[in-house]
């Protein structure tokens, strides 16, 4: 896993960033997605990945067993994950908006805030 | 537990939840906002006290011991950001009940505006990485929301521009501290300062190399400056004042903290002379694209991205003359700008435009509005006795002092081209004569030129009080530039966080 992980996280953010460079306001929002995504997978593997060991201490240690799961990137991706999620929702709401306003979804064409 | 670290960011979150509460009667609301932003202009000087009487303050978050847990820390920088947060949220408040049309008001815009304060107050307040990135995110979620709030085209693109490019620096500072976890196993900045040391050099300074860009979009530092143009100018005049003189800072104020305390300057490869010649750059394509503008707000908005250039030139002298320079310019700047954008609105409540060739006569129409104008304008520009004078003095003494005369020859170039564009300001919007075609200007009731021009001429008075106090004030940004660069470097902070543990 700790191998695959960062072709997944490459992966994901290369098409992440093609598609927010393309025209399409709606591909901006896709493209957001994936970004996210990739982010977040990028710090949950920061702590470096451990199969099946909780970091929890036995009675009468004071200490995790050795091979234990870092939780700490655990708790930061939970957080992350629910702050792309309100801001994802957010901007579909607004791309919409955009959209019935401008009645495109080009961003080339958005330009009243040049002139 | 240590209330006044904490105060700063609960009391805005209250007034938030319980104006929130009063959502039917915008009558209440607006009571609360007011009494809310009082509340945290009181807290920030209690801050402030703190601060000067007993040094850094921090506070563990239930106390649970730092690194482990969330800490709240401040310093002189911190006190006296929050401090400039406290009184444009004072400013703002009153103004925006004249000045934001109803039916926006009406759409949360106080709750709104306060979670702004929040967001901004915990930024400035956090000892941690991971929640500086939480609270930068809470800053943008609200700034977005009241960056799209009339919802009509400009403001719309305008926002969307916006959300997009930050939500990048948001990813590029979420994969920053992802790798920093990754690296060196902590996020307490304090921690950090006592562990980045022992990292290794490339994957130190490719680390504060990313952070660079993160905060880099958030300050408009020149590459990456595109956004704020293009977004500023389509928003109520009240909202545009708070985001010209805080958010922009606030990345400002991540890189003084960032680049002081976790990635020492100095010592992370050629970090330093990138962020010196951005810097020099940043301040003259921002001043060379306000003089081609033709509208008032767009060319406030690139003066906004020179005179961040001010502000990182002194970060990357990185003299302790140079920091200190530093933060009393970001103390002037958020002042000044927020003055101007505060007298763009009353501007345009009275003409009903902000277009430079349609506007005219103001002078004649309000001499005092001219001078509450001219006030910021001419600080702006470094004219003695205003604040922007002692600010850009004491950065070319640093330049000079640090032997980058070109940093300063481009400093003081732009100064002189910030003047012209300001005066261009004035011919436009004072002194010509407005063109015949317009219709007479409107006469605001008195109850509406209460509201907004007191607050304005509140903030106008400051740039010339900091101007005339600056010895005093210059000591305390010294004493904040000591914490941070001192001879022992950033030791105090850390063992101010971290404790007996060491």
């Amino acid at each position: 896993m700790n191998l695959i992980l960062p072709f997944v996280v490459g992966a994901l953010v290369a098409a992440g960033l093609y598609m927010m460079m393309r025209r399409s306001s709606i591909k901006l929002l896709i493209g957001f997605a994936l970004l996210s995504h990739g982010a977040n997978l990028l710090v949950f593997s920061a702590g470096g990945l451990v199969r099946g060991g909780a970091p929890l201490i036995e009675q009468g240690e004071s200490l995790p067993p050795a091979a234990h799961a870092d939780p700490l990137p655990q708790a930061l991706v939970l957080t992350a994950m629910v702050i792309s999620f309100g801001v994802l929702a957010f901007a579909i709401a607004l791309v919409l908006r955009t959209y019935r306003e401008t009645k495109t979804d080009d961003v080339d064409k958005m330009t009243t805030t040049e002139r | 537990m240590n209330l006044v670290t904490v105060l700063p960011i609960v009391i805005p979150l209250v007034t938030a939840i319980v104006s929130l509460f009063a959502w039917r009667s915008l009558r209440v609301q607006r009571w609360i906002s007011l009494a809310g932003a009082a509340g945290l202009l009181g807290s920030a000087v209690a801050l402030l006290v703190a601060v000067r009487a007993g040094g850094i303050q921090a506070t563990q978050i239930g106390d649970w011991p730092a690194p482990y847990g969330i800490t709240f820390v401040a310093d002189h920088l911190t006190a006296t950001m929050v401090l400039l947060a406290g009184i444009i949220g004072m400013a703002v408040v009153p103004y925006s009940c004249a000045s934001v049309d109803r039916e926006q008001e009406e759409a949360a815009y106080h709750p709104l505006l306060h979670v702004l304060l929040m967001g901004v107050c915990g930024a400035f307040l956090t000892g941690d990485l991971f929640n500086l990135y939480v609270w930068f995110e809470v800053m943008l979620i609200s700034s977005f929301v009241l960056m799209g709030l009339g919802g009509r085209r400009p403001q719309l693109e305008g926002a969307l521009k916006y959300v997009a490019l930050n939500l990048i620096a948001s990813f590029i500072f979420l994969v920053s501290v992802g790798l920093l976890y990754a690296a060196v196993g902590t996020l307490n900045m304090a921690d950090l300062a006592t562990r980045v040391p022992d990292l290794d050099r490339g994957i130190a300074t490719s680390l504060a190399m990313s952070f660079l860009v993160a905060f880099g979009v958030k300050a408009a530092v020149f590459p990456l400056f595109f956004w704020l143009p293009a977004s500023y100018h389509t928003q109520p005049a009240a909202v545009a004042a708070i985001f010209a003189g805080l958010l922009t800072k606030v990345g400002v104020y991540a890189m003084f903290r960032v680049f002081t305390l976790v990635f020492v300057l100095r010592d992370v490869g050629a970090t330093q002379t990138l962020l010196l010649v951005l810097s020099m750059l940043t301040m003259v394509t921002g001043v060379l694209g306000a003089v081609a503008q033709n509208e008032l707000r767009r060319l406030l908005s690139f003066h906004i991205i020179s005179q961040i250039g001010y502000m990182v030139v002194a970060l990357a002298l990185f003299t302790p003359l140079s920091i200190a320079a530093g933060v009393f310019f970001v103390a002037h700047n958020t002042l000044a700008k927020s003055t101007l954008f505060l007298v763009s609105g009353v501007v345009e409540r009275r003409r009903g435009t902000y277009d430079l060739d349609r506007l005219g006569g103001t002078y004649r129409e309000s001499p005092w509005l001219a001078l509450l104008f001219a006030l910021p304008a001419l600080a702006l520009a470094g004219i003695p006795p205003l604040s922007g004078f002692v600010a850009k003095l004491e950065i070319v003494q640093a330049g000079l002092e640090a032997d980058a005369y070109i940093a300063v020859a481009t400093a003081l170039a732009v100064s002189l081209l910030t003047l012209f564009s300001m005066s261009k300001i004035w011919n436009a919007v004072f002194w010509q004569p407005p063109p015949a075609s317009e219709p007479p200007p409107r006469r605001p009731p008195a109850g509406e030129r209460w509201l907004m021009e007191c607050p304005t001429a509140v903030m106008a008075a400051f740039t010339v009080v900091v101007g005339l106090a600056a010895g005093p004030l210059f000591g305390w940004t010294q004493a904040a530039a000591d914490e941070l660069l001192g001879p022992f470097g950033p030791s105090g902070y850390v063992e101010r966080v971290l404790g007996e543990q060491r």
